[in-house]
């Protein structure tokens, strides 16, 4: 199982608690997790990544192990310790605004 | 007895007033959404307990938040909002061309005809309909295939499609305007659509009587007349008689023509409100005083004061931010930057305020109901 973990609004608008576990077949990459979280959550699709193009909206950035990921392509594999579910894969919102 | 629910967006979250019909005691509930900027929350005519809200900010993008319930439980429906032709380009601020993107939905009109059917005008400027309750939203084109669209440029606050108008007689009419291209109007249903700008005048423009480029921040029609529309400008506020072929100023002795809402009496349709501002470099109220005029069609217009702050008072009122109920004894409601929510009861003679320390309110919809 992959650990997701979401900003506070995010958990708020899919009615879910600080992690999310998902199901996500091998190879886990960014895309994967994605399309895992939006299938399971459809409340979150174009909140995370833009509707057609699937990029990252820019307010958001992802981690994985300590590492911002926000910029690796979207398809590498993410690392075994977040697709064996020992760490969880991040989505963080920018701190920014007042 | 009827209730009356008003709908209240701010810039960190939505809020629900209630009150019987005396209108003096209410209920707030909320936050909804808190901590997220909600542009605009509104009920369907036809089944009131069905309402929508916008949310959206730089975080998240927009989310669209359904309620069948009349706001006691959310879900959240449909936000993909693609351009139906390839997007082209618009004017921006400098005047090179600039692509169209989609930023967030500034209002929603729901249908008088279909409790499914709802448009949603949106930045950048385009509007968006949808037929199954919000789950999926199709652009109608041709408003920004318009042969002026390459020329629109936005206002202050983004290149907004903020204000759609139905005829509930005419299902084929629809009225829009545009920050800062101008006002459209459609008569077959939204597929094709005219420029409704002549007799506007906006001194800021090359040529002040351009066809677009006018600043329009709302307009108001009452649903028993629709070929009457009253604009509030940039500056001037002005009248149509034509369903807005043509358009006169009416700003007559107001302190200031400049400002954002304007809304019709329920029952009286030559019956109107501004709230002046100072100028579009001070958007307060003239001398500190939050001042309502009301006049019957315009030109001659009357300071409503009574029970609204008259000194140090330096708040703004949003276009979508006032609104009317139907009651007998019509109602008027209007909220401000400062957070403050205010109700006349007696349409407009008298005032209190609902609610005094809201986030900054973005708009105001008020639904009667039986």
């Amino acid at each position: 199982m992959v650990r997701v973990q979401l900003p506070y609004h995010l958990r708020n608008l899919a009615n879910v608690g600080s992690e999310v576990e998902l199901e996500v077949a091998a190879p886990v990459t960014i895309e994967r997790v994605l399309d895992a979280l939006e299938a399971g959550y459809p409340m979150l699709r174009g909140t995370i990544r833009e509707h057609a193009s699937k990029q990252r909206r820019a307010y958001l950035r992802y981690f994985a192990c300590q590492e911002d990921v926000s910029f690796a392509p979207t398809d590498n594999p993410l690392p075994a310790a977040v697709a064996e579910g020992r760490e969880p894969f991040i989505v963080m919102g920018a701190i920014a605004g007042g | 007895m009827p209730k009356i629910r008003v709908l209240i967006g701010t810039h960190k979250g939505a809020f629900i007033a209630t009150s019987d019909a005396a209108r003096k005691k209410w209920k707030i509930n909320g936050p909804f959404f808190g901590g997220l900027p909600i542009y605009h929350v509104k009920g369907s005519p036809l089944n009131p307990d069905r309402i929508w809200a916008s949310q959206t900010d730089d975080w998240f993008g927009q989310v669209v938040h359904r309620s069948d319930d009349g706001g006691a439980t959310w879900a959240a429906v449909g936000n993909e909002f693609a351009y139906a032709s390839k997007p082209g380009t618009h004017q921006w601020y400098d005047g090179t061309p600039h692509p169209w993107d989609f930023k967030r939905v500034w209002h929603f009109e729901p249908s008088y005809h279909d409790a499914d059917t709802l448009y949603a005008g949106v930045e950048d400027a385009a509007l968006f309909k949808s037929t199954d309750g919000g789950a999926t939203w199709a652009e109608l084109a041709g408003l920004r295939d318009h042969r002026t669209g390459s020329q629109w440029m936005p206002g202050a606050g983004g290149l907004c499609l903020h204000t759609i108008i139905l005829d509930p007689q005419n299902p084929q009419r629809i009225v829009t305007a545009i920050s800062a291209a101008g006002a459209f109007r459609s008569d077959d249903g939204g597929d094709t659509w005219k420029t409704i700008t002549k007799g506007l005048k906006s001194n800021f423009l090359p040529d002040p009587e351009s066809e677009v480029g006018h600043c329009v921040h709302h307009i108001a029609m009452h649903p028993s007349h629709p070929n009457v529309l009253f604009m509030q400008k940039h500056w001037d506020v002005m009248r149509s008689d034509d369903a807005g072929d043509t358009w006169r100023e009416i700003s007559g002795n107001l302190p200031s023509d400049f400002g954002f809402v304007v809304d019709v009496h329920a029952h009286d349709p030559q019956t109107i409100y501004v709230v002046p501002i100072k100028s579009d470099s001070e958007h307060y109220p003239p001398d500190g005083k939050l001042r309502v005029y009301r006049s019957k069609g315009g030109d001659e217009w009357q300071p409503l004061t009574q029970g609204l702050p008259q000194e140090n008072c330096y708040v703004n009122v949003l276009r979508d931010a006032m609104a009317v109920d139907t009651l007998d004894e019509c109602g008027v409601y209007f909220g401000t930057t400062g957070g403050q929510v205010y109700v006349s009861p007696d349409g407009g003679d008298n005032w209190l305020a609902i609610a005094e320390n809201l986030p900054a309110v973005k708009s105001v919809e008020v639904q009667t109901l039986k």
